[in-house]
């Protein structure tokens, strides 16, 4: 009995290492190849792999769309190094560093996943390496950072918008928050999301946890609707949130359930199906409903690309990349420091997503849309202007 | 809110426990099956249910198969894989130190993974809904959807037929034999190597079960999704007493049912869910190495 205990105990280490680390070759280009001189290196860093997959692919589109149409600057062919963070903290820190140290890109976009970009925030600043998040909404990803950007809103602002929905037009009085506790982004929403709440008057009936990856959220669910809340604010990752739905609509709970920009994937509906009908969230622009020159453009090589419409994250990191191009121009120079300074002045930024200005912590200031899954597709429902 | 709940909730919760509990069993008689009469602990089990939820979905996306026929033609290109990942993996190692074929299990899991990552790609799909097993009947105030009860019936079901196959069959006694001693089941006429490959087959048949049945459940497959099932269905063989049939049944009860009720009673807990099982299985180490169910066999040589 003694040698399979051994036995045992390898096995428990040796899956403590699976899951620590779920380390899998995943090079996605770039890494391998002799990049010829006259080659300029962008960096983007998204999960290709894991639990936020679909997240990074919507990023990785949007990237490669926009370098299809602007492939050059300076007069040099841009090359995309993509690296796959692996939905995974510590791999995001090495996927950054691999972009810097290795690969010396001039720049860097994403991460899809607060949570991914705050890890890669000290390797991007010491490196001296601008980078441009799509869609991380964090406020602690670019605060303290000189050289993290982004092209979307932060969370405070997202937090009322959902506070105000929930308190104002579905007049709730009691909400109850269910996140996903490993994630950066979640936690930090629900907070911003509770306060507002709170200071509108309503009130918080309970706070339910559960961790990425997580597939039974059924006791979450039973606790939850016992506080009797009138709406459930449960941020959080795609996949996770859409079958937290499913299961919520199968214990015959019919208290509305709303939720953020995260869950603007295709797979959300795949896999939420009839469950997810009627959901309401946050996200980021329409590209639809822009009415830039860059949006147009964007549309049409989009639906004629990929025969959909785009998910918003795909317009807003398609947007990061022209910015980053629009920085290198100006800069006029591959001077990392340089590019950084020019993307700190970026103001009325045209692009696909709308306009876009960077204030002084180098996030964007922008509207938020309202939007609801409609007959399996995510429909506007309203812009609410920020108020800062 | 914890300790005051309605009888309701405590019900509600109870159902809850059970349905993923019977889910957990089930992954976990494939698992306690191959250990009981190889002594070898399929690493790649996990990543073998997951390969079964691919097959599952592709029947019924790409193929346009009636759920019924794609489950059955997912279940036999499982019990197929197995015994090739048998064959090519396992068979080769019969004489070596019982290490190396554990490493080799670690190797395979690592191959279907990635194999998965590059043949399905890394974002995650919907598993096709059968709409029979999804509808949701109400007890009282309690919610149970029917695939509930559907689970533990074939969990049942299956050990059932796996006790009669195993103790009153022809088969049976001659993996009983084998499990006993390879060497000497050879020498009395028994095809070792048919009676292992047709172990593994039966072992992938359960995966693929098991990873149906979870696909139902939960409808949601991406390459890396066996990885959590596999460890914590290891963790309810073990808890039963693994090589013990019953008792894994018993464990992925006792394993389900306690998660809930963790996460039910001790909400701030939540985010140690999957340590609790770990410490479970550590606390069985120590304190109960043979398992609830497990007979006290003497080491083999």
């Amino acid at each position: 009995m003694k040698k399979s205990i051994i036995l045992i105990l390898i096995f428990i280490l040796v899956s403590a290492l699976v899951l620590s680390s779920c380390a899998r070759p995943a090079d996605e280009g770039g890494a391998g190849q002799t990049p010829a001189a006259d080659v300029i290196k962008i960096g983007v860093f998204e999960p290709i792999t894991g639990a936020n997959a679909a997240g990074g692919a919507l990023e990785v589109e949007g990237v490669e769309l926009a370098n299809s149409l602007y492939p050059e600057v300076l007069g040099k062919k841009v090359q995309l190094v993509i690296v796959d963070n692996k939905s995974d903290k510590v791999e995001a820190a090495s996927a950054a560093a691999r972009l810097v140290e290795k690969e010396k890109v001039v720049a860097i976009i994403g991460s899809w996943g607060s949570s991914f970009s705050m890890a890669a925030g000290d390797i991007v600043r010491n490196a001296k390496v601008p980078a441009v998040a799509a869609s991380a909404t964090n406020p602690l990803v670019t605060k303290g950072n000189d050289y993290y950007f982004r092209v979307c809103f932060i969370d405070p602002f997202q937090g009322t918008v959902m506070a105000n929905y929930a308190f104002n037009t579905l007049g709730a009085k009691k909400a109850a928050i269910i996140q996903e506790v490993s994630s950066d982004y979640a936690v930090g929403l629900a907070k911003f999301f509770t306060d507002s709440f709170k200071g509108l008057g309503g009130e918080i009936s309970g706070v339910s946890n559960y961790n990425t990856g997580d597939q039974d959220f059924t006791a979450q669910l039973t606790n939850i609707s016992a506080t009797k809340p009138d709406v459930i604010f449960a941020p959080g990752n795609f996949t996770e949130s859409a079958l937290l739905i499913k299961q919520a609509k199968q214990l015959g709970i019919k208290i509305p359930i709303i939720g953020g920009d995260t869950w603007e994937t295709p797979e959300f509906i795949d896999i939420g199906k009839d469950a997810v009908e009627g959901t309401v969230l946050s996200s980021f622009s329409t590209p639809e409903k822009s009415t830039t020159e860059e949006a147009a453009k964007f549309l049409n090589a989009y639906t004629s690309k990929y025969n959909r419409s785009p998910a918003a994250v795909t317009a807003l990191s398609y947007d990061a990349y022209i910015m980053i191009l629009d920085a290198i121009t100006r800069a006029g120079s591959l001077d990392t420091q340089k590019i950084r300074d020019e993307l700190a002045k970026s103001a009325n930024f045209s692009g696909a997503s709308g306009i876009i200005s960077l204030d002084s912590n180098g996030d964007a200031v922008r509207s938020a849309d309202i939007k609801i899954v409609k007959n399996g597709k995510f429909e506007f429902l309203q812009t609410i202007e920020p108020t800062r | 809110m914890s300790l005051n709940m309605s009888l309701n909730t405590l019900l509600q919760h109870l159902t809850n426990g059970v349905s993923l509990g019977s889910l957990y069993a089930l992954i976990a008689i494939g698992y306690t099956m191959v250990y009981g009469i190889l002594r070898l602990i399929n690493f790649a089990h996990g990543d073998i249910f997951m390969m079964a939820t691919y097959f599952a979905f592709f029947s019924v996306a790409t193929f346009a198969l009636p759920w019924y026929l794609a489950f059955l033609v997912a279940i036999i290109l499982t019990g197929l894989l197995g015994m090739t990942v048998e064959r090519a993996a396992y068979r080769p190692l019969r004489n070596a130190p019982k290490i190396s074929i554990l490493i080799s299990a670690i190797g395979v899991a690592y191959l279907l993974e990635n194999l998965a990552i590059v043949v399905f790609g890394g974002r995650p799909k919907a598993f096709p809904a059968v709409d029979l097993f999804m509808d949701v009947v109400r007890i009282g105030d309690v919610a149970v959807q029917i695939l509930t009860f559907v689970i533990p019936v074939v969990t049942l079901a299956i050990l059932f037929i796996l006790l009669y196959l195993i103790n009153h069959t022809k088969t049976g006694i001659a993996m009983r034999a084998v499990a006993r001693d390879h060497e000497t089941a050879s020498l009395m006429g028994i095809d070792v190597n048919r009676t292992i490959s047709l172990t593994f087959g039966i072992g992938s048949i359960l995966a693929a079960v098991g990873g149906i049945m979870w696909g139902l459940k939960f409808p949601q497959i991406s390459p890396l999704m066996g990885v959590i099932p596999g460890l914590k269905c290891f963790i309810a063989a073990v808890l039963g007493g693994i090589g013990n049939i019953t008792g894994a049944v018993i464990g992925g009860f006792i394993l389900g049912i306690g998660e809930i009720l963790l996460v039910a009673f001790f909400p701030a807990l939540t985010g140690y869910r999957d340590a609790f099982a770990f410490i479970l299985l550590i606390l069985i180490l120590l304190f109960k190495p043979t398992g609830i169910m497990g007979e006290k066999i003497s080491e083999k040589v």
